[in-house]
């Protein structure tokens, strides 16, 4: 490999959670409790994923608001203001206070800097903002924050620590799997899923397993040579 | 000071295979694209569109927005008594603390407008009648009325390609911060040395005061050449709240306003003698740019043809406007002409490999090109083995066909400015204000500046997507490989040589006389008088050298061709067309880094495919409104679409004596026309227009003779 660095230069100089008292922001600060989200997180098993992130997609705007707030009627949760919610990211806690509304997508990007995943159509077609919930790739511009409590949640920046690649990642490297780039983290999460459930990939699983995830540029011929490649050399690490 | 291209045997990077340097910031999404640039304390901007698409704004009422929780700006960007001429003109932006308090504030800003008559359809020239149109220069060549007498075979047909739009992955749009009156903008933009000075005519800063950062961008195709109203009301949005504001377009906004290619149709007439010498032609275009008139399109396409009359048709229209689309106006003539072509080679009964062979004495200077490359691509796709001729395509439902077209175009090398740093510690650098869309332009700035200095590629540091770097031209038309590169050749050569200068002594030879070869010093030709890299560098003493160098016409030229094959599957029962196999034989003068150079044209091939039979900007007359602002509804290829791609760059000595020519347009010029002619192969009948939809092939089996009226 010939890589001057492996290192982005730190354009933008980004507010990384790190950069900050992990007290001094409500938006954003490390739970010292874990426990403490565990009536919420059991609460949300019982209403289901899939029923929420489906009103938001019929209701608009300020109903949004307020059918998250009656959804939670009984339950902790005030909407339409902000409420407390603790994630669980990458293997750590994360507490944030957010309005019912805030997509995990927005979540991610906006309070905690983790701006891997992307955000294209930001209404579950291009899978740019693919990141892995409890083992399956998700779109997390469909899925609420407050829904995502409970689940462990996998963001491209938890596949491999700051100087090192994960296999997928190489992979797409080597094969010049990316042009502009901005739908690559996404194809990397899709793709990682399909690994650890398929360590024998086939040109029609490929397909498939990458069929909700959309590239401009046109990388295909070189992601479908760099799924065949992180297979071989260990995709699952 | 000797700037040539080293000789082929003498290269040790240019050329060959190598990995794109932002890879791993880019597929480990630790990069930051401007779209994921946080600030502190960083606002979130929205933009307030007009719904009507042709409409006087007669009143403003931003009072009860500002009144909204969370608002921090607000500014008008589109005044009262301003004429709208497309649904999604921005009239107001605001910024507020998030970005959902941003939606419900742009919701509060009541606008009042006066709605006028509006024509969305690029319909024909007379449908839309005069008030909607302009005619533009009419010309004819030769002879073409006692040309069409004298022609044995002649043709008749419709054809034409379909508004798009551009659709990046990252959306336009950037970060604007204010440090006292300095501004930083971190923008997605193909023009990284340009914008600060529209941005700073639009918030009365000047440009020395800007910095407009861009180390990487999510995609432009040719839509991110200008500040815009967003990058000028983010920069006053962030002014006015004394904080730094994000403003990246909503997808539905990129998709109405933000990036359209222009539609052209024609109905073209074409004439040749029964041995397949093509004679004449006659084309009346038409087709829409949204409300403006550029020039005529270039018709007929690659082929001279000695007898011609061409005419276009402007159909102004009250849609968002065309911007630069990946080689403008090329592949809707490409599609009019070679389609054309193909049907009247169907109608003389001749293979159209054949045909375009018999008369590519047409294509002027690039006729040899061409010659080699349908050699080669015929030899490569098993041609003749795949074509049939018309409706001989088997009795069941999935009929199976092959098409072919080539196309051109210019790459020359835009104006750009490059220094090269040799510092005393061994390090090295390359600055330009440069960008790099995602093609490879970091790579080949690195590869040139190494090959130069004799080091291996990781030990030179590029710079680009910088404002202060030294100005470089903007990213379009294919130029920007020739611009970086040759001037990066210059600038390394003029610093090597000051570094030669220092460590001539040491060597007891004259500077003349010495090379950087294999991370060595060393006297031309005598490997033992030699300095390593470190040591020579360290003979600078304490003051880094540095050489400048720009753009070289002696380095670069301009002027490709390239030939595309395809193959594809239709099902007559769905109308559902799939594609087997897609071929590019692609020229493109010497190539920098082959990986990156195959890459751009399997990217074409892809992007062809979805244009050719999926993209399409649906416009809805009964509102105005654009129907497909959503990527639902707007349809790219995904992995499963696009079948198996092959590219054959042609890399040969007189290729290689060319220097550097672009090569991001040529290879998406062709897939429309080799899609077409693939599917009327298939099924017998020419499907008119491009995108080739399910429905449009069950509409062109159902007329029988589709377009061949």
């Amino acid at each position: 490999m010939s890589h001057p660095s492996s290192k982005p230069p730190q354009v933008g100089r980004n507010r990384g959670a790190e950069e900050r008292p992990a007290e001094s922001d409500p938006h954003e600060r490390a739970a010292s409790d874990p426990s403490a989200g565990f009536s919420r997180r059991a609460f949300i098993k019982g209403t289901g994923l899939a029923s929420v992130a489906m009103s938001a997609t019929v209701l608009l705007g300020d109903e949004v608001a307020k059918a998250a707030g009656q959804a939670q009627a009984g339950g902790p949760w005030v909407g339409p203001g902000p409420v407390e919610v603790t994630l669980r990211i990458n293997g750590q806690m994360r507490r944030l206070e957010l309005e019912p509304r805030v997509t995990l997508l927005d979540a991610l990007r906006n309070r905690l800097d983790l701006t891997g995943a992307k955000k294209v159509c930001d209404r579950a077609t291009c899978g740019a903002c693919t990141i892995i919930l409890d083992g399956k790739p998700v779109y997390s511009c469909t899925i609420l924050a407050i829904d995502a409590a409970g689940h462990d949640i996998l963001t491209i920046e938890g596949l491999a620590s700051e100087d090192k690649l994960h296999p997928v990642s190489q992979a797409f490297v080597n094969n010049d799997a990316q042009q502009c780039g901005f739908c690559t983290p996404g194809f990397v999460m899709s793709c990682k899923a399909y690994l650890d459930g398929e360590p024998h990939p086939t040109y029609e699983g490929v397909q498939k397993a990458l069929g909700g995830n959309l590239c401009r540029c046109g990388t295909y011929m070189g992601i479908r040579r760099a799924v065949l490649e992180a297979a071989e050399k260990g995709g699952r690490a | 000071m000797d700037y040539k291209w080293p000789a082929p045997d003498q290269r040790a990077l240019i050329g060959k295979s190598i990995t794109r340097l932002d890879g791993p910031w880019k597929s480990s999404g630790r990069i930051k694209y401007s779209f994921d640039v946080n600030r502190p304390g960083m606002l979130y901007g929205r933009m307030v569109l007009c719904p009507y698409a042709h409409a006087k704004v007669t009143k403003i009422d931003t009072s009860e927005a500002e009144r909204m929780p969370g608002v921090k700006a607000v500014q008008i960007m589109f005044g009262e008594g301003k004429e709208v001429l497309w649904a999604g003109q921005e009239i107001v932006a605001l910024a507020a603390e998030t970005e959902d308090q941003a939606r419900d504030a742009a919701r509060r800003v009541h606008i009042e407008y006066q709605q006028l008559p509006f024509l969305v359809l690029d319909t024909t020239p007379d449908q839309a009648g005069a008030g909607s149109t302009k005619e533009m220069e009419e010309k004819t060549t030769g002879n073409p009325t006692s040309a069409f007498q004298q022609a044995e075979v002649t043709h008749q047909g419709r054809y034409g390609a379909q508004v798009i739009t551009h659709c990046c992955m990252e959306p336009h749009g950037q970060v604007s911060e204010w440090n006292g009156d300095t501004l930083t903008a971190w923008a997605s933009t193909q023009n990284v040395s340009g914008i600060g000075g529209e941005i700073g005519q639009g918030v009365g800063t000047p440009a020395s005061k800007i910095e407009v950062i861009t180390p990487v961008m999510g995609g432009g195709f040719g839509s991110k050449f200008a500040a815009d109203t967003w990058g000028v009301a983010c920069a006053q949005l962030a002014k006015t709240a004394g904080r730094p504001v994000k403003m990246l377009l909503e997808r539905d906004h990129e998709l109405m306003v933000a990036g359209a290619r222009p539609s052209i149709y024609a109905d073209v007439k074409v004439g040749a003698k029964r041995d397949g010498t093509l004679v004449a032609w006659d084309s009346h275009s038409w087709g829409t740019s949204g409300p403006a008139a550029p020039g005529a399109p270039p018709l007929p396409y690659v082929f001279r043809v000695p007898n011609s009359h061409v005419k276009h048709t402007a159909v102004l229209t009250n849609t968002g406007p065309a911007r630069a689309w990946r080689a403008p106006n090329h592949p809707q003539v490409c599609v009019i002409t070679m389609c054309a072509l193909d049907d009247l080679a169907a109608k003389l009964g001749m293979d159209p490999y054949d045909f375009f062979l018999k008369n590519i004495e047409m294509t002027g200077e690039r006729a040899k090109t061409y010659t080699d490359e349908l050699v080669k691509a015929a030899e490569l796709f098993e041609w003749k083995k795949k074509w049939h001729p018309r409706g001989d395509s088997g009795r069941g439902p999935i009929k199976r066909g092959v098409g072919l077209s080539i196309h051109t175009w210019g790459g020359a090398a835009n104006l750009s400015n490059c220094a090269a740093t040799i510092r005393p510690d061994g390090s090295a650098e390359v600055a330009m204000g440069t960008q790099d869309l995602g093609v490879g332009t970091r790579t080949v700035v690195g590869i040139v500046a190494a090959e130069t200095l004799g080091l291996p590629l990781e030990a030179v540091t590029v710079k680009i997507g910088d404002s202060r770097y030294p100005a470089a031209g903007a990213s379009g038309g294919s130029t920007t490989v020739g611009g970086v590169s040759s001037a990066t050749r210059r600038a390394s050569v003029a610093a090597v040589n000051e570094l030669f200068a220092k460590v001539a002594p040491a060597l007891g030879a004259s500077p003349e006389e010495l090379e950087a070869v294999g991370g060595q010093i060393r006297v031309k030709g005598n490997p033992t008088k030699a300095l390593s890299w470190k040591q020579a560098c360290a003979k600078l003493g304490t003051t880094p050298v540095t050489g400048t160098g720009r753009t070289s016409r002696d380095l670069t030229s301009a002027g490709v061709g390239g030939v595309q094959m395809a193959e594809v599957a239709v099902d007559t029962e769905t109308g559902v067309t799939r594609v087997q196999k897609m071929l590019a034989v692609q020229d493109c003068g010497l190539i920098i880094d082959m990986k990156t150079a195959e890459s751009q044209v399997y990217g074409a091939l892809v992007m062809g495919v979805a244009y050719s039979l999926y993209e399409e900007k649906i416009m809805d007359q009964q509102t105005g409104h654009c129907l497909n602002p959503n990527m639902e509804f707007y349809k790219l290829a995904g992995i499963g679409d696009v079948g198996e791609l092959e590219v054959h760059m042609m890399t040969d000595p007189a290729n290689d004596s060319r220097g550097v020519i672009g090569l991001g347009e040529p290879p998406v010029v062709s897939p429309g026309a080799a899609l077409s002619n693939a599917v009327a192969n298939a099924i017998g009948v020419r499907v008119p227009y491009i995108p080739i939809t399910p429905r449009s092939v069950l509409e062109a089996l159902g007329t029988g003779k589709g377009g061949m009226a």
